[in-house]
């Protein structure tokens, strides 16, 4: 044991380890926010729901069907990648046209429904879910002890988040999506079928917010209310970062989570509502957030 | 934001007048006529939550700015107000403009940070702001917490009219409701209500015309947030309570709700969206949860296939403007 700035090391890189697991949802939810507003135009309002469906379907896999953690890391994005498809393919597409306010209020509103129907067979109270047995104990460092399963949250949500950066920066379908971004009338004059492309993105952006409510099923309580409170919490990271840049997505998402946890460390009673403070301190001196094109 | 919200048609003139006026003296003969056949509490809550509607239309529907944050000017008025009222014992008159003023100072804030950025921005910045004084009010001794500010005296009007009594309230909350009515009524229909429209239609263009755009919608954000907060004072001073509810999240999301359903950009659409949803509430209050999925159906049926809400589509209708 050895003390910083006297601060018992145990206790701070805790914190910071805890603020690690925070940044990492944080990061996989914004950046899929920052990847569907990319291509769509619309703040997905119901991300927060898909990531608590994402959570929900690992716990009722688990609870039905005996189906494990790794399995369910794969079905759980699937499913509701499938359903976000659904819904862009039926609701969201007929908005197109609209003022993208109008995607606000319908996302909005599924959030509410799908909160809703969540509350009534469930209830309010969380449901626990287990640490897979592979990622069960944990390793003493010296300085602080490491369990394992939130090791490899954080190492699994770097990899997503690098992988999502690699497909859209640096490959050939990424740079479709990017013009088609850009200039969708054009892309689409070149023969690539972009509402397609739309529709898809949409579906990517909710599996990876289904992603993250599996990979959080073990740390938080499942519960139906665990993606609205995130998710305003997420809507200041994207506020802070900017949606214009898939790495700003990422290192902000991060960057808060260490931050918030350094706050419990200084000031706990601030923790919460600390990346709040930092979103008013950015739109006072960068208004168009920090990796953000000015409007 | 170009050509923001579908607003009734707009060519309708000479008939503007009068289509008002009549609509006007149907919704007070029924508000004066109401509290003998229907519950007064019931009547003030709806009256309570029309304002609050008509001030948030304010925004939405003449400036095409959508706030996610207006449960704070609501809330906060609310609890400010209680307060005074309570610990304070002072004149429910003056807890009013206690927390009326509370409100108005937050817009003031919140409206600074917010008019920084744009659209969707704008949506999301308000609603951070919100939760963030949600948290405050969680955390600070002045709210009570999870308790709320409970059991607030509403006293006696001038130190004259005793507002215990169900019918003097009711006629008190009525008198301000309207007041606030008129009033928004005026803001839109003046030189300055025309501008904030040219916003709304093309804030490029109304910032190339010289007007200084920011400083118009501080304004009206401020006005906005001012009347949010008188209608939460009076509400705390209804229902004798103040509590968390007032500051979530779901608060702004139900008054976005009452807009909607009532018709964004029109005079009368969020009193009977108010009324509306309220009166549902009352009926469905014991079906739980339920009420937010019907909350939620409406919302995506509004935005899918009504999108000029009851009185919007009434006004198209009829070829008047409501």
């Amino acid at each position: 044991m050895f003390e910083i700035f006297g601060i018992p090391s145990q206790a701070l890189f805790g914190q910071l380890l805890l603020g690690l697991i925070n940044g990492s949802f944080y990061a996989l939810l914004s950046l899929g926010l920052a990847v569907i507003f990319g291509m769509l135009n619309i703040i997905n309002f119901t991300h927060g729901a898909q990531y608590m469906m994402g959570a929900f379907t690992a716990y009722l896999l688990l609870q039905y069907l005996r189906v494990n953690y790794w399995a369910a890391l794969v079905i759980a994005p699937l499913a509701i990648g499938a359903l976000g498809i659904v819904i862009q393919r039926f609701l969201l597409q007929r908005l197109q046209n609209l003022d993208p306010l109008y995607g606000l209020l319908l996302t909005f509103g599924l959030a509410l429904v799908i909160e809703g129907l969540f509350h009534n067979y469930y209830g309010s109270s969380g449901q626990p879910y287990g640490v897979p047995d592979a990622l069960q104990g944990g390793h003493n460092l010296g300085f602080m002890f490491l369990p394992n399963y939130r090791a490899w949250v954080i190492v699994f949500s770097l990899v997503v988040c690098l992988g999502t950066w690699f497909a859209i920066e640096r490959t050939r379908l990424g740079s479709y999506l990017r013009a088609a971004t850009e200039n969708p009338a054009l892309v689409r004059a070149f023969g690539i079928n972009v509402p397609r492309m739309v529709t898809l993105t949409y579906g990517f952006g909710v599996a990876l917010a289904a992603l993250a409510g599996v990979m959080a099923a073990p740390i938080y309580n499942v519960s139906p209310q665990m993606g609205s409170d995130l998710i305003i919490v997420v809507f200041a990271v994207v506020v802070i970062g900017g949606m214009g840049s898939i790495m700003g997505a990422i290192l902000t998402g991060f960057a808060l989570g260490i931050v918030e946890g350094l706050t419990k460390v200084v000031f706990p009673e601030a923790s919460n509502t600390v990346i709040f403070a930092v979103m008013v301190v950015v739109l006072l001196i960068r208004p168009a957030g920090l990796f953000g094109r000015s409007a | 934001m170009a050509n923001a919200i579908d607003a009734p048609a707009l060519q309708v003139k000479r008939e503007t007048a009068w289509s008002m006026a009549v609509a006007a003296l149907v919704m007070v003969a029924f508000l004066i006529a109401a509290p003998f056949v229907l519950y007064p509490v019931f009547l003030m809550k709806a009256l309570c939550f029309a304002l609050f509607a008509c001030a948030f239309n304010l925004l939405i529907g003449y400036v095409g700015l959508v706030s996610f944050g207006h449960a704070m000017f609501f809330g906060w008025a609310s609890y400010l107000s209680a307060y005074a009222a309570k610990s304070w014992g002072w004149h429910p008159e003056v807890a009013i403009l206690i927390g009326t003023a509370t409100a108005a100072a937050l817009g003031g804030v919140a409206g600074s940070l917010a008019i920084r950025r744009q659209g969707i921005y704008f949506a999301m910045i308000t609603l951070a702001l919100a939760q963030m004084m949600y948290l405050v009010a969680l955390r600070v001794k002045l709210t009570g917490g999870e308790d709320g500010i409970q059991a607030v005296p509403r006293g006696r009007l001038f130190g004259v009219f005793d507002l215990a009594d169900e019918m003097t309230m009711y006629a008190f909350v009525l008198f301000v409701a309207l007041a606030g009515f008129f009033l928004i009524y005026r803001i839109v229909n003046s030189p300055f209500g025309e501008v904030l429209k040219a916003i709304r239609e093309n804030e490029q263009r109304a910032i190339s015309l010289g007007y200084s755009v920011d400083r118009y919608k501080l304004v009206v954000f401020v006005l906005s947030a001012t009347l949010a907060g008188l209608a939460g004072s009076l509400k705390a001073l209804v229902f004798q309570l103040a509590s968390l509810t007032d500051v979530h999240w779901t608060m702004s999301g139900e008054v976005i709700l009452m807009t909607l359903l009532g018709g964004l950009g029109t005079i009368f659409g969020p009193v009977v969206g108010a009324f509306f949803i309220v009166a549902m509430e009352n009926y469905l209050a014991s079906f739980g949860q339920w009420v937010l999925v019907i909350q939620g159906t409406i919302f995506v049926v509004c935005v899918l296939v009504f999108r000029r809400g009851i009185v919007g589509e009434l006004a198209g209708r009829l070829r008047v403007k409501l």
